[in-house]
């Protein structure tokens, strides 16, 4: 039964591989991809909505003084908080954040 | 290895994983082998628990459909949809039509890359590498298709309390059909050599051999079962959408890894006939119901997993916070099935026949 092996042979040397050379080939995402979380702060009211309904606990939100920050290796990326954010100042961006630390600690 | 000196003294006690090739997985199995046969199995798990069902009590209901997408990788959509589902029928939620048709769609894709995931394991256990890579290489289609239409390759996070957080568009529905040409192509492909290669079957026909008896006994769940005899599949119960798409269960009859095989292949065109068929017909409405107040009761909801059946006890008491949730997963009611198959096989077939029930050890331990 090596016939039906032999059509798949000749597919993969007419295809090509299917993996891509990374880093130097960089996969690109859908539209519409769940990538990273981003604030836009102009629009951001410090309200605290979606700090209070994150279910992974990543987001701190302080009214006074103004601050928003995110764990991003807390972030599970489920785009609750953009979904209950009622100034729409949060997105989801479709590329995943770049990987951070590396030998000498260049984030 | 491990030379245990007990009243037999040719007795020898071999551990099998928790770090094993064939699964990545931390399954652990004691098998006690008298020469190369395997006379008992003793399971140790306990190495991946994650304390989600207690982590489950503090966190709000709404918050728990992201939490219960974690108990497993794998089959993530159908967790949620389970607690949904409890979670809704907790509070009389009228799911609109098309979200019910939205999560069988995603719910099949996740069955599809279940399969395929098992089928390259298996494929790998025996030690066929190139259809390995060639049965994976479909499966990386399935989650192209997954983060096309739900924004994420495994997480999908796409089902709510009420409905489903994302709708398709007509251009979405047509991509993903054509995808799916595309897949059955791939299929076809590599299906022959599974069930037609010598040295396949070689490997699964007769191994591990579970009758209906047994299956029926030890409450053996999913493909599993089916292999087996057994018509139990939950999808025929006609949750979600599946009521009026209509399901009828995969069975095979021999209940050896072979029978199990050929379930799950042929559960893979099942899919995709579902698929199709939810994504034309799927009608127009919103795809959410806004839902209002909290949730206070009981509830057991049961819906079919790639593996089996999984159930969900919740009970909420009328506050944000559920008091108990209870998660049995598909892999914990196949154990005693594995371990009643595993006495009286070679230890050279240990890896196939565990393999062979598609352990999910995370989503067992939670």
């Amino acid at each position: 039964m090596i016939f039906p092996f032999l059509k798949t042979l000749f597919l993969s040397l007419r295809r090509g591989p299917a993996t891509r050379r990374y880093p130097r080939v960089v996969r690109t995402p859908f539209p519409g991809t769940r990538g990273h979380l981003v604030n836009d702060a102009g629009k951001c009211i410090f309200c605290g909505v979606c700090a209070r309904r994150c279910p992974a606990g990543a987001l701190v939100v302080t009214r006074t003084p103004a601050h928003w920050t995110l764990d991003p290796y807390r972030c599970i990326v489920c785009g609750y908080c953009v979904e209950v954010c009622p100034k729409k100042s949060l997105r989801m961006e479709p590329w995943h954040r770049r990987e951070s630390g590396g030998a000498r600690g260049q984030g | 290895m491990n030379n245990a000196t007990t009243s037999t003294p040719r007795r020898t006690v071999i551990p099998f994983g928790p770090q094993h090739p064939v699964l990545p997985e931390p399954l652990h199995l004691r098998l006690v082998l008298e020469d190369e046969k395997v006379v008992e199995a003793q399971p140790a798990v306990g190495y991946i628990h994650r304390g989600i069902e207690k982590l489950a009590e503090v966190k709000d209901f709404q918050q728990n459909v992201f939490l219960l997408e974690h108990v497993c990788g794998i089959c993530s959509f159908i967790h949620a949809l389970a607690y949904c589902q409890g979670i809704e029928e907790l509070m009389g939620v009228e799911v609109p039509a098309r979200a019910r048709y939205l999560r069988v769609v995603w719910s099949e894709l996740n069955r599809l890359h279940s399969h395929l995931l098992w089928l390259g394991l298996l494929a790998d256990a025996f030690g066929f590498e190139s259809l390995f890579m060639q049965i994976w290489r479909a499966r990386e289609r399935v989650l192209d298709l997954e983060e096309q239409t739900a924004g994420a390759r495994i997480m999908l996070s796409t089902c709510t309390i009420g409905g489903v957080r994302r709708d398709l568009s007509a251009e979405q529905v047509g991509q993903v059909l054509r995808g799916l040409d595309e897949l059955e192509r791939e299929f076809d492909m590599f299906v022959p050599v599974v069930i037609k290669d010598a040295t396949v079957k070689e490997r699964l026909c007769g191994v591990g051999v579970l009758t209906q008896r047994q299956a029926q006994e030890l409450g053996a769940v999913g493909p599993v079962a089916r292999a087996s005899g057994i018509a139990r599949d939950l999808r025929v119960t006609g949750y979600a959408a599946y009521g009026e798409l209509g399901v009828n269960p995969v069975i095979e009859t021999d209940g050896d890894c072979y029978a199990r095989t050929l379930v799950r292949v042929r559960e893979l065109y099942q899919s995709l006939l579902l698929l199709r068929k939810a994504l034309r017909h799927m009608p127009d409405s919103p795809i959410a119901v806004a839902v209002k107040g909290k949730p206070e009761g009981e509830v057991v909801m049961r819906v079919e997993q790639p593996r089996g059946e999984v159930m969900y006890y919740l009970k909420a008491n009328g506050t944000a916070t559920l008091e108990r949730v209870r998660v049995r997963t598909p892999t914990f009611a196949n154990l005693p099935a594995l371990l009643a198959i595993l006495p009286g096989c070679e230890l050279a077939d240990v890896p196939v026949i565990t393999l062979s029930i598609d352990p999910c050890v995370s989503c067992t331990e939670r």
